[in-house]
């Protein structure tokens, strides 16, 4: 057989077997679902409590236009009381605001002079939708007094929606746009979380060759090269099953959860958007866009995505993994490795945050395309990209010089395994680092 | 082909610092070859060249008359001195993992396996993990997957090291054993006493050079001084003793015995044979104790070590 596959599976086997892997595995989805049932229920708990807002309108602006109750909000009117009672009242009962609308002469003063009182500072959402419901009021008010007809002016409301599309005839919406970020943010994020937790895996799989000291009975069977290539393989496979099993779980589990404690998921999504949010995304949407964004998600180039994510992936991956293989060859314990974490950090970070400030506003701006060629910044700040379509130019650049970095980093980083897995006791720094690379065979 | 393994010309250096310079030794077939050498010689890194570890800057390396080849790792056995296994895995797990790494089927190395932990009797850690075993059980395991695959040529470094009495015999029974059925052995290591048990052949580096090299016996002799150790029975001790160091370039000897008036090392000169010696000394007292001191390996090792610096 094959000695690399004998090395991946033994890597692989060593991983999925290990305790903690199984426990990680198994737990994580649980704890996940868990989390958002909490965070569903606590921001439930939170909105649920009835608030009981009492008024005094003594300008009979609510007279014609009452504000009508809701789940959450009920209105009192304390008008009979006056100004001063009612404020005592109010404060006595405990209600949550108590707002005063007092007498003027005309509506432009009176929208000066209308006050909200409460115990604690008032809930910026709920003072907003007063805003909104009073000025709505003032102005049905004026139109009248204008002898203005309101049934004409909310017909001469004209709603317009820019139709979007590039010039070879695409239709595109704003929306699309958010979901192209999502894809795009989704498959970044991930793959840093992937090159972070296997990458160290790799690392710490090296150190434990070490330190056992099996590493030089195994090089006398095996390339060092080989035995490099098959741990990275080796954690990557371990890490893509438990990214299945992961994702499995979490949608048996949010399944049964959902029918056990009667929440749709479509309720725990919501939970999660503010109210103003969803005015939006409604206002944006309009239910029968929702058939329109599922045919253009559908449009985007979903296999030439999958494919480009694979490499970018893939490249990315391999990339990093041989690093971190060769800070692990080059130390004799985890706590030495700190030094040479911050060359591998850098740049993913820079990649994360490089895509989220510039890939948003101008997904083909001059630093997120730059960003995109860079070798170690590429895979995740290209992946954001590529939603958005990307000239094939660029990715060809692109992966090419991901390429060329990777087979260089690798051949770099196994001339630094080589040497490093034989050393003992001896404390690499950068400058003996350097010295490895010079050494020959 | 008389010689198993030869190098010719063996040089390495790492950086400015040059490991071996010029390094040839030749391993004959069927024989246990000591490789010596105080520490940072270059024992390690010529070891390492010859499991293809490190390339060498310059020379050859030949197995069996044909130049070293990737594949030949599997003719060859190694058990370095820094040795481990790993801790998580499974004794019989490990031992397949590492022999199909050299080259064995899964069946042959069950086959294998099971021969060797039976004759070890062994047979109940094959589902125990490494670390529950201790230090000199884990050697054992060690040695056993050092030579499951039957190589030519098996490399071992310090083996005795962590091994109590009992376990090293064992193992130098195996040894010799192997040697005895056709395995060519190098044995490196600074314990002299099992190089003179051991070694058929000898190879002794110095500050990255060969300077000492061929059948132990052969060398035992070169390094011989006509030195004979010698305990006279005689009623006047101290005449005799001056009679002697007259004759005789002479030094007080200490050994055990039970009624040896006079203990002297006599050194004689290349011209004195050794009848003449035990014919004068029986002229004038009763020889009751008459020896050539031959040179041990550690004798040999610090006289060429200290010729050579």
């Amino acid at each position: 057989m094959n000695k690399l596959k004998l090395i991946i599976r033994r890597e692989f086997n060593a991983k999925v077997r290990n305790k903690s892997f199984i426990i990680m595995t198994l737990l994580a989805p649980f704890l996940m679902v868990a989390m958002g049932f909490l965070i569903f229920y606590l921001s439930k708990a939170n909105d649920s409590k009835l608030k009981t807002i009492a008024f005094v309108d003594e300008s009979k602006l609510l007279t014609e236009n009452a504000f009508e109750n809701s789940e959450t909000v009920h209105y009192l009117d304390l008008t009979k009381l006056g100004m001063k009672a009612a404020k005592e009242e109010a404060e006595k009962q405990e209600y949550y605001g108590l707002l005063t609308i007092p007498k003027q002469d005309s509506l432009e003063l009176l929208a000066k002079d209308i006050h909200f009182y409460t115990q604690k500072s008032p809930n910026m959402m709920l003072v907003e939708s007063l805003e909104k419901k009073i000025e709505d009021n003032l102005r049905t008010k004026k139109l009248h007094q204008l002898d203005i007809d309101v049934v004409k002016i909310k017909s001469a409301r004209i709603r317009t929606d820019l139709k979007l599309s590039n010039f070879t005839g695409e239709k595109t919406s704003k929306l699309i746009n958010g979901i192209k970020i999502g894809f795009g943010f989704l498959a970044g994020y991930l793959l840093m979380m992937f090159i972070i937790i296997y990458g160290t895996s790799v690392m710490r799989s090296v150190i434990e060759e070490k330190t056992s000291r099996i590493i030089e009975v195994i090089i006398s069977s095996v390339k060092p090269f080989q035995l490099m290539m098959g741990k990275i393989i080796g954690n990557a496979l371990a890490g893509l099953t438990q990214f299945a099993i992961w994702i499995v779980l979490l949608f048996v589990l949010s399944a049964v959860a959902s029918a056990v404690f009667g929440v749709s998921m479509s309720e725990m999504q919501r939970a999660k958007v503010t109210p103003e949010q969803m005015e939006m995304a409604k206002e944006i949407i309009g239910n029968d866009k929702i058939q329109t964004l599922i045919t253009e998600v559908l449009n985007l180039p979903l296999l030439q995505m999958g494919i480009l994510f694979i490499l970018y992936f893939l490249g990315g991956y391999l990339l990093y993994s041989s690093i971190y293989a060769a800070i692990g060859a080059a130390v004799d314990s985890e706590t030495d490795t700190q030094q040479f974490m911050m060359p591998v950090m850098i740049p993913l970070m820079l990649g994360i945050y490089v895509g989220f400030a510039t890939v948003i506003n101008d997904p083909h701006g001059t630093v997120a395309t730059i960003f995109s060629i860079i070798p170690l910044t590429s895979p995740i700040v290209m992946l954001m990209r590529i939603p958005f379509g990307v000239p094939i130019w660029q990715i060809a650049l692109s992966l090419g010089l991901l390429i060329a970095t990777f087979v260089f980093i690798v051949y770099m980083a196994a001339k630094i395994y080589r040497v490093g897995i034989l050393m003992y006791g001896k404390k690499a720094s950068y400058k003996e680092l350097y010295k490895w690379l010079r050494y020959k065979g | 082909m008389k010689d198993l393994l030869v190098t010719k010309d063996v040089t390495k250096k790492f950086g400015e610092f040059t490991a071996l310079n010029g390094v040839s030794i030749n391993v004959p077939k069927n024989s246990i070859f000591g490789l010596l050498g105080p520490n940072g010689a270059g024992k390690t890194t010529l070891i390492r060249i010859i499991n293809q570890i490190t390339m060498p800057d310059s020379g050859e390396v030949f197995l069996d008359g044909n130049k070293l080849k990737r594949e030949d790792v599997h003719n060859i056995g190694y058990l370095p001195e820094e040795r481990g296994l790993y801790k998580n895995m499974k004794v019989g797990e490990q031992a397949i993992y590492l022999a199909m790494l050299k080259g064995m089927s899964k069946r042959d190395a069950k086959a294998n396996l099971k021969y060797w932990f039976e004759k070890f009797e062994i047979e109940s850690w094959w589902s125990k993990k490494i670390q529950e075993l201790s230090k000199g059980q884990a050697q054992k395991v060690q040695f056993i997957i050092t030579v499951m695959h039957k190589p030519k040529l098996l490399i071992f470094d310090e083996v005795f090291s962590g091994l109590d009495p009992i376990n090293a015999n064992l193992i130098r029974d195996e040894i010799i054993q192997l040697r005895d059925n056709g395995t060519t052995i190098i044995f490196s290591t600074h314990r002299m006493e099992s190089v003179e048990e051991l070694c058929d052949h000898i190879a002794l580096l110095d500050h990255s050079n060969k300077i000492l090299e061929g059948n132990l016996i052969d060398i035992k002799k070169e390094f011989k001084n006509n030195l004979f150790e010698v305990g006279l029975h005689t009623s006047d001790k101290l005449a005799l003793e001056n009679e002697i160091k007259e004759k005789f370039h002479v030094s007080e000897a200490s050994f055990k015995s039970l009624e040896d008036d006079l203990k002297l090392n006599i050194q004689l000169t290349p011209n004195d044979t050794s009848s003449e010696l035990i014919q004068y000394l029986s002229n004038r007292a009763q020889v009751n104790h008459f020896v050539e001191i031959i040179p041990n390996a550690s004798d040999i090792f610090i006289q060429a070590v200290k010729n050579n610096s």
